[in-house]
């Protein structure tokens, strides 16, 4: 996109004023540079998203933003119900609580080294990953509701995890409000045997390590050091949230029609947070936010068995987990005063500030972690939220690279057994079922994740606190 | 971000529908758009659904042993065609298949249809992404040089 598009409040804001049907102006937090790389329907996504009703301060765009549907992918925009608000199913995503977690291992670059190759076959023989793999846990009826309604908190309860883990998860790793009954049985079944699956696409679980330290004292607080040896699990709800979502996109499509709701298109379906297509999606949305955590949750506690069996000195305690597709419900200062709001982040980071009550007591003076996936052979990072980006957009980061070449190009331009050797031959072991999928995934296909990391820093959205590297990757 | 195309043609049914029959994927940044193009819209909605198992591997290694019957309705062609594609989704996803012949009927906005595949086999598919389900963006359903056109942007 061409910068003179919009009005630059600063070298990392980059506003369009409020015209036409917009209700609010909407904003892009990006480098002049990213600004020029993002595609054109990153504006027209934010600005259409800038129309909905009850939307509250501005439609934003992390520096990661890329064309979605509906909303942008690095989408934020928070609506008010007492001002008409809606939800939005596109506004989540169909991978409902995707998101990243964090674990320590207590291990150095040395401990891991002499047993890679093994760690990553045990690992790739332990984790289901890549279309048509399925999980050795089968939820029947009852069960499945128990854990739709409990996430993590119920996967803990049956011997998948420590209580401990669940103060290192958002929600406590359990989002209130869950309606099973609002999940369908399609939905349900879909997810029959997909817990404890990674997944496939840009899914993936990483052993990495600590290359560099920005930020001592956070870093410190996080308990990361230089040399520390992590692990990274990125996936989501499977396939009961994009069950979930493809069911509420056509159900919102209709009833917005049918409720005389103007929408500049079709794509951006809502429905109002206070009418039962609305509250039944808020409902089911939760459900599969526990699922994604669960389900995390899950690989966490297979990982965790690999490392007992391989590296029995190794401790694996959660650092954090962050979901990055999720409308949650908010306070936030808008205009002098409180508001409780529904705040959609699609493809963005939750990023709370220092002092946040929700925050770790172990960490909380540092802020929120943040946790941003690279692509595999690129670095990931770890930050920390600011106090200042509630004011920028309602205490939210970035969430990952983005694609910078479509599937399609990629394929054409790399062959997976390259790919694979090539990083082999840099110390990254690259295990897939898939090696269409290795070369769809290659590291050139994304962007440059520092760059977005690096903006994301500069505009105060997020503070860099450290960068990882991988050493095992596990694909879909 | 320049949008190409990627064109193949594959399993017209008829001989009449040879000179339309084709699909291909068109560009969305992170995701996928599967167009099919037919002689009529049921031909249309048949190559869509080729364009979306291409998604995931290629159609052309997929064997047509198992029939699985499918079925749904939407108020208007647009809606249809993202819930014949997120129907056929499902099945990919619960009964872990792939399918590389379709056969649809449609009528008053009920979709009918047959889906002939097998198992998914990693390593003979090795197939790239599961695809989570249709959107409404690009989606259109109309008539086009004699025949129709039928799209989609899919996730993945």
């Amino acid at each position: 996109m061409e910068p003179d598009l919009f009005e630059k409040r600063s070298d990392y804001e980059w506003v369009i004023p409020r015209r036409g049907a917009m209700r609010v102006p909407a904003v892009i937090f990006a480098t002049e540079a990213l600004v020029r790389d993002m595609d054109q329907k990153v504006y027209e996504q934010a600005v259409n998203v800038a129309t909905l009703p009850g939307i509250v301060k501005a439609s934003y765009a992390m520096p990661d933003a890329h064309w979605g549907y509906g909303f942008p992918i690095g989408g934020v925009a928070a609506f008010d119900p007492d001002e008409g608000g809606v939800v939005s199913a596109g506004g989540v995503g169909f991978d409902i609580s995707c998101g990243v977690r964090c674990l320590h291992t207590g291990l150095a670059r040395a401990d891991i080294e002499p047993v890679q190759a093994a760690l990553a076959h045990e690992l790739s023989r332990a984790i289901p990953a890549g279309v048509g793999s399925t999980g050795e846990i089968r939820l029947g009826e009852k069960e499945m509701d128990a854990m739709l309604a409990g996430g993590a908190a119920w996967a803990v309860q049956r011997g998948w995890g420590e209580p401990a883990d669940l103060e290192r998860i958002e929600e406590r790793g359990q989002m209130q409000h869950a309606k099973p009954a609002c999940v369908s049985a399609k939905a349900k079944k879909r997810q029959r045997d997909e817990m404890g699956t990674l997944g496939s696409g840009n899914h993936y679980l990483e052993v990495q390590e600590v290359t560099d330290v920005y930020d001592a004292p956070i870093a410190a607080a996080y308990g990361l050091a230089q040399g520390d040896i992590v692990l990274m699990i990125h996936c989501g709800s499977r396939g009961l949230g994009h069950q979930i979502g493809s069911e509420f996109l056509k159900r919102m499509a209709v009833s917005a029609a049918q409720r005389g709701i103007a929408l500049p298109d079709r794509e951006l379906a809502c429905a109002p947070i206070r009418s039962e297509v609305g509250e039944e999606y808020l409902g089911a949305m939760r459900a599969a936010i526990n699922c994604a955590l669960a389900n995390r949750q899950i690989l966490t506690h297979l990982v965790r068995e690999v490392f007992r069996r391989m590296l029995p000195r190794a401790r694996l305690p959660l650092l954090y987990d962050v979901s990055h597709n999720t409308c949650k419900v908010e306070q936030h200062r808008v205009d002098g005063s409180r508001h409780e709001l529904y705040v959609h982040r699609k493809g963005a980071t939750r990023a709370f500030g220092p002092g946040h009550p929700d925050i770790p007591a172990a960490f909380r003076d540092a802020g929120q972690p943040v946790l941003i996936g690279g692509s595999m052979g690129t670095g990931s990072y770890v930050l920390a939220g600011t106090r200042e980006s509630e004011a920028l957009a309602f205490s939210s980061a970035c969430h990952g690279a983005g694609r910078a070449m479509s599937r399609h190009q990629a394929l054409k331009t790399w062959q997976g057994r390259r790919v694979v050797d090539e990083l082999a031959a840099r110390g990254i072991l690259v295990k897939s079922p898939s090696l269409r999928g290795v070369a769809e995934e290659a590291p050139g296909a994304y962007k440059d994740v520092a760059a977005v990391v690096d903006a994301a820093d500069a505009a105060g959205l997020a503070r860099k606190v450290a960068r990882v590297e991988p050493l095992v990757c596990i694909k879909g | 971000m320049p949008r190409s195309r990627i064109r193949c043609a594959i399993g017209p049914r008829t001989e009449t529908d040879a000179a339309h029959s084709r699909w291909e994927h068109f560009e969305h940044g992170a995701d996928v758009g599967v167009r099919g193009f037919g002689a009529t819209k049921a031909a249309a909605f048949e190559q869509a659904a080729l364009a979306l198992t291409a998604v995931t591997t290629d159609p052309a290694a997929v064997q047509p042993r198992e029939r699985v019957a499918l079925a749904c309705e939407a108020p208007d062609d647009e809606l249809l065609l993202a819930e014949w594609l997120n129907a056929i989704v499902y099945e990919m996803s619960t009964r872990k298949m792939l399918f590389s012949r379709y056969a649809v009927h449609i009528q008053d906005g009920r979709l009918s249809a047959e889906a002939w595949g097998e198992p998914v086999d990693p390593v003979r598919h090795q197939p790239a992404v599961e695809v989570k389900g249709a959107t409404y963006t690009g989606l259109r359903v109309a008539p086009q040089d004699a025949g129709w056109v039928a799209q989609t942007v899919v996730d993945v």
